[in-house]
């Protein structure tokens, strides 16, 4: 087509203010796609905090709430599941899995988790990686720590550090143990989640924490707690009878009950502990406790995973109607989604500022167009002195404009993709944020032709002051 | 029929401007070549304009090759133009982002009647063939920049002759060059439009070329406008 090669060897003629257009165009749409890019990273690397899992189970209340201390360790829940609750869903036989948590404490700024060896063989983020150990062992014991990575980054920890648990979740809790310390046996590899930043404890670790005078709680559980171990917890601190002190830290020196020496170790104890304890029905005559004497009572959510997919609704709907406590099962997915939608308007003004600087690069392009008309006018009444009309005249340009648009808005695709595969691997070690390179989908092709349409549209304004001065202009020599 | 150019009562002028043209009659046989002299601002130009077909006739008759211009629409007037008329500018005649070639065959690229009048041969061929009778066929693959302003009027000759239209229309287009190239230029622009059968319309403000046509009209002598 005659003005389409006219338009081009035009474009070509002004390579320098041609490519000077195409060039902000393709950055403005760059970063156009680009956001559109982190965009869809970010909403996927928000839903792939957690995968596999096909319900998260709590307390009746909020869903986004939920979700929000569940999986990423924000806010409180405002009751707890109980243990027989529990274990009566977690042997549902639609149930293949589950992942019990109890919550509710922090050492230093960090959320302790208090969760069972189904985390490790279970939890799943980032479609199906499972938590690994860069260090150490998972924590299988009582007084056993797990720290996430950022969490042994940030403060600094290392294997077979001690350290202390509070209750209550703020930097510094209400009652803090010293004397029930934790030592730390394994640390998590790096996963870009939640799961960095917390503190993994047993189930049964976390409810020693939650002895809020260090001695497990007179119970209405068939424990039999002999009277001295009663009295025990009425006296002041320092005089813990031996069944609920853990033996390494200063306090165990005022020890001086009758069967147990004092403790140096854990393991030892525990080994004594073990026999003894099941003998006793329950926690006499022990300096230390195994953890096999601790009873979980309850857990604050648990994350389920079905046999068969098929059953997620209606397990979630029999939860959801459970008559013995109040209890709620959401399917992470939705929870997620609805999450996210929340989060909509960050995306939404991202966005905006994107479609606005590509504004801005398509008004350059304008300019330039425009400008360069005065100097085309020759041009323009030598094309109309061969048999142009006053329409290929506007053809001509708004091709131009096309033309401009289209070449910036393909080199603008391929700065973003050429950038995505020089720096999706950095980002990702850097960030934890994996761009997935796709072939351009629906929204880069709207993108894409919405520039193009802008373009055309634009390429009216030079075209219509092109057309009235071929027209006033006629033939007339005017330089 | 035998008219290349026949205005009656022609009046012209731009927006609402005092005339630019009043020409109660102005006819010009075909096959003619007419030297149209006129000085500085006595309308040569608009008058171009007006039997070209890019500007309308505010009042009268123009009839070009047997149209009447007034009644074709604009975009016609086009197409006629395109089909029918070569013209040549005074100076910057050529399209400075196409090569030599491709500004010759602008035209025959612009409208099929011209390019159904190159009698078969390529729109390519015959170009190469017009810059060669004009002694720039050795120029063809040159961008514009590069050429003389002699070699620049030749290429807009070859481009205004290309597919033969009847009517040939050149404004000043030898004033830039000196007297010999002005000759040279003529003679050959007379051959190929007796060999085209063009008639040529010449227009000038230096009377010196004017021996060599066959019609000479002084426009401030028609043209009642200029005072």
């Amino acid at each position: 087509m005659l003005v389409l090669d006219l338009a081009l060897k035009s474009l070509r003629n002004r390579a320098f203010s041609t490519s000077l257009t195409v060039g902000s165009i393709a950055l403005s749409f760059a970063l156009l796609i680009g956001v559109e890019n982190v965009r869809v990273g970010m909403r996927q690397s928000f839903s792939n905090t957690i995968s596999q899992t096909d319900l998260i189970v709590g307390t009746k209340g909020g869903t986004i709430q939920l979700l929000l201390y569940s999986v990423f360790g924000m806010g409180a829940p405002t009751e707890n599941v109980s243990w027989e609750a529990y274990r009566q869903w977690a042997e549902h036989p639609a149930v293949e899995w589950t992942i019990p948590y109890s919550l509710g404490d922090s050492h230093r700024g960090f959320r302790v988790v208090g969760t069972n060896e189904d985390f490790y063989r279970h939890y799943r983020y980032r479609g199906g990686q499972e938590i690994a150990l860069a260090e150490g062992r998972a924590n299988t014991d009582l007084f056993d720590v797990t720290l996430g990575a950022d969490v042994a980054a940030e403060l600094n920890y290392a294997m077979g550090d001690e350290i202390s648990v509070t209750h209550g979740l703020g930097e510094i809790g209400f009652v803090t143990h010293d004397h029930m310390p934790f030592t730390v046996v394994g640390i998590l590899d790096k996963t870009f989640t939640p799961v960095d930043r917390a503190i993994y404890v047993t189930l049964e670790g976390m409810e020693a924490i939650h002895w809020e005078d260090g001695a497990p709680p007179a119970s209405d559980d068939g424990h039999a707690h002999d009277e001295e171990a009663e009295a025990a917890h009425d006296e002041d601190d320092h005089a813990h009878d031996e069944e609920d002190e853990p033996a390494h830290d200063e306090d165990d020196h005022s020890h001086d009950e009758e069967d147990e020496p004092v403790h140096d170790e854990d393991d030892h104890a525990h080994d004594d502990e073990a026999e003894a304890a099941p003998a006793d029905d329950g926690h006499a005559h022990a300096g230390d406790i195994a953890i096999e004497d601790v009873e979980v009572r309850q857990v604050t959510s648990f994350f389920v995973g079905t046999t068969d997919r098929r059953d997620v609704l209606q397990l979630q709907r029999d939860i959801n109607d459970f008559e013995d406590e109040p209890m709620m099962a959401v399917l992470p997915g939705v929870a997620l989604n609805e999450m996210w939608q929340g989060l909509g308007y960050a995306e939404t003004g991202l966005r905006l500022v994107a479609i606005f600087v590509v504004l801005v690069g398509l008004l350059g392009m304008l300019v330039s167009l425009y400008t360069s008309l005065n100097e085309r006018r020759r041009e323009m009444a030598i094309l109309r002195a061969v048999g142009a009309g006053p329409n290929r005249i506007v053809a001509l340009l708004v091709l131009e404009s096309v033309c401009l648009a289209a070449a910036g808005a393909l080199a603008g695709l391929a700065v973003v993709y050429g950038l995505l595969a020089a720096g999706q691997s950095v980002v990702e070690a850097q960030v934890g944020l994996f761009i997935p390179i796709r072939p351009p989908g629906p929204i880069e092709l709207l993108l894409l032709g919405a520039v193009v349409t802008a373009g055309f549209l634009m390429g009216f304004v030079p075209a219509f002051k092109a057309y009235r001065t071929a027209l006033h202009d006629g033939l007339a020599v005017r330089v | 029929m035998s008219l290349a150019i026949d205005v009656r009562g022609l009046r012209f002028r731009y927006g609402g401007g005092p005339w630019v043209l009043d020409i109660p009659e102005l006819t010009l046989e075909r096959g003619s070549r007419a030297f149209l002299f006129g000085p500085s601002g006595s309308g040569k130009t608009t008058l171009l304009g007006v039997l070209a077909g890019v500007l309308e006739a505010t009042e009268g008759e123009v009839r070009v090759l047997g149209e009447d211009l007034a009644a074709l629409s604009g975009a016609r007037r086009d197409a006629f133009r395109a089909e029918h008329i070569g013209y040549v500018f005074q100076m910057f005649n050529l399209i400075p982002y196409l090569s030599v070639l491709d500004n010759i065959a602008l035209p025959a690229r612009m409208n099929a009647e011209r390019r159904a009048r190159l009698d078969g041969a390529g729109v390519k061929e015959t170009a190469a063939l017009l810059a060669d009778h004009l002694h720039i066929g050795d120029l063809l693959k040159k961008p514009v920049t590069e050429l003389s302003v002699g070699q620049q009027q030749r290429v807009a000759a070859c481009r205004a002759l290309i597919g033969a239209p009847e009517l040939i229309v050149a404004d000043e287009p030898t004033s830039s060059l000196d007297f010999d190239r002005r000759e040279t230029f003529l003679e050959l622009l007379f051959k190929e439009c007796e060999r085209a059968g063009s008639t040529l319309v010449f227009v000038s403000h230096d009377r010196t070329l004017e021996g060599m046509f066959s019609r000479n009209i002084s426009l401030p002598d028609v043209n009642k406008a200029v005072l």
